[in-house]
């Protein structure tokens, strides 16, 4: 765990102004490194959805740089929204299929790392399937099974089980710190949950609103895997109680 | 005692309460009177016609009886079904340039703006003005009936396809679109992919318009025209017998073209139907 691991990404001075004069982002700061798991953790309107969007490339910083080190190209980041977002039209294999396809790549070749990846997930039997026959922490589970399929550098989600009820949702966590263990990828997850920040991450950062910027960093040096366990554990209790009041500072500077 | 559990289930009578009895009894109902509802409906009809013109001695150069029309339809059968098969080879023939028209128009005006702004309000006036209108026009500079014919049908029926199968294009799912441009997608796997298939409940239920009015668009230009040269469509012939007073010629041609307008509808419901069953809303079966 202490080892420095490499950084993939670094945000700096960014800032991003919609029209209208409405200042979405002011200065964010922050270093990505391989295999963190970080949460943006805020309330809404803080920016934690513009971040995401502006490290994914689907907007550009009104000010400020976002580097990305080595070689960064298609397939390199991974999404899940908070929706499933599948195409209806298309089995569960031919959706996870989608990255490759794009890139030119036959379903053939990649055949083993689709089906990899539906297992990963539990649902290599449900390949054939089509999205409207699952309920909807399984689409979930294809969503995030299409995010990996390409082993991405880095994935983010946003928000992707605040539609999920509640035992779902701890199923899904559980289900990707285990994912994580297993394929070591590195995450920036969006939510408005502290526990679910708590239970999934080792960095929590901690954003206000008007203007979205970042209030505070954490840290949750608990080791990985993190069993079920640790839910109910004095430490965890300790960790989202700092982190509450983090996000209760940061309403109130708002 | 290993029986035990199978005997059990075997003597307990499957659990049907009130309610649900009530509810499959009036769903049986409904199935049945689908179908025979309207089979009564016009049996009674065409039997109050057959009274009607029995007991008032109508004449049948006014309104002839059922019977007539009937006696007329099987004894002219091979002329009428020629007469069938022009016009729906000129239906299904405006029908297609239809699609690949209206279709094609969509996908341009979604591929490029100003080409959208420039051509959709002609688009619109070519809509809006009645065809029966231009029809008399279009028969003055083009020389050959058949393609005449085809652009009267073509300019009632592309618009539907074209107006609807644009919504769809432009409904595609926004958080679709993102991902698609983060895989950085080009604009062509961006249309094939992901724009078409939205895309294809939309032109499906605009294809289904298109199919009646490209019948009533043959129609109109055979009407207008006269068929004179290519032979003689429905349409000429509900004219012909109207010029000899042949009242149940006319409705025998009538009941073909209207048989004709609900095959093709029930053709393309059936096509949407299949296209879209595995995964769109509106195909999926409908539960209690």
């Amino acid at each position: 765990m202490n080892r420095e691991r490499r950084e993939l990404l670094h945000v700096s001075g960014v800032d991003k102004v919609f029209a209208g004069n409405v200042e979405a982002l002011r200065g964010l700061d922050l270093t990505v490194r391989q295999e963190d798991f970080i949460s943006l953790l805020g309330p809404s309107g803080c920016g934690k959805s513009t971040a995401l969007r502006l490290i994914a490339g689907l907007s550009t910083p009104t000010s400020g740089k976002i580097e990305w080190r080595g070689d960064h190209g298609a397939g390199d980041i991974g999404v899940v929204f908070q929706e499933p977002t599948l195409m209806p039209w298309a089995t569960v294999s031919q959706n996870v299929y989608l990255p490759f396809r794009l890139v030119g790549k036959s379903y053939n070749s990649v055949r083993d790392e689709v089906l990899e990846a539906l297992k990963l997930v539990g649902l290599e039997k449900f390949q054939n399937a089509y999205p409207r026959e699952l309920s909807g922490g399984m689409k979930m589970r294809v969503s995030i099974a299409r995010a990996m399929v390409t082993r991405p550098r880095l994935i983010l989600m946003d928000e992707p089980f605040a539609a999920l009820d509640e035992i779902t949702r701890f199923k899904l966590n559980n289900d990707l710190l285990e994912l994580k263990a297993q394929i070591g990828c590195t995450v920036i997850f969006v939510t408005h949950s502290v526990f679910e920040s708590v239970f999934l991450s080792d960095r929590i950062v901690v954003m206000a609103a008007r203007p979205g910027r970042v209030t505070e960093e954490l840290r949750v040096d608990e080791p990985y895997p993190r069993p079920e366990s640790f839910r109910t554990s004095a430490a965890f209790a300790d960790h989202a109680r700092r982190a509450s009041e983090a996000l209760e500072t940061a309403m109130e500077a708002a | 005692m290993t029986d035990a559990p199978m005997t059990d289930a075997a003597t307990r009578a499957p659990v049907v309460d009130a309610e649900e009895a009530r509810r499959a009894k009036s769903r049986k109902i409904e199935a049945t009177a689908r179908y025979t509802l309207p089979v009564l409906c016009m049996v009674l009809a065409i039997f109050a016609w057959d009274r009607i013109v029995a007991i008032n001695e109508i004449p049948h150069y006014i309104l002839p009886a059922p019977g007539l029309v009937w006696a007329y339809l099987v004894e002219n059968w091979g002329n009428l079904t020629d007469a069938a098969l022009l016009t729906g080879r000129i239906t299904l023939m405006a029908l297609l340039v239809a699609v690949i028209g209206g279709a094609g128009l969509a996908i341009l005006f979604n591929q490029s703006r100003m080409v959208e702004l420039s051509f959709y309000p002609y688009a619109v006036i070519l809509q809006v003005t009645p065809v029966v209108a231009i029809a008399p026009l279009i028969f003055i500079y083009v020389e050959s009936k058949t393609v005449g014919m085809l652009l009267c049908a073509w300019i009632v029926a592309f618009f539907p396809v074209l107006s609807s199968t644009t919504l769809g294009l432009n409904s595609v799912d926004r958080n679709l679109r993102d991902l698609f441009a983060i895989y950085r997608a080009s604009r062509w796997q961006r249309l094939i992919h992901l724009q078409l298939p939205s895309a294809l409940p939309y032109f499906l239920g605009g294809l289904r318009i298109a199919g009646g009015l490209s019948l009533i668009g043959a129609v109109v230009a055979e009407l207008v025209a006269g068929t004179g040269g290519v032979g003689l469509g429905l349409a000429g012939r509900i004219q012909e017998a109207g010029y000899r007073l042949n009242i149940a010629g006319m409705f025998a041609s009538l009941s073909l073209i209207a048989a004709m307008g609900v095959f093709i509808f029930a053709a393309l419901s059936l096509l949407s139907h299949l296209l879209l069953r595995k995964w769109h809303e509106s195909a999926l079966k409908r539960e209690g």
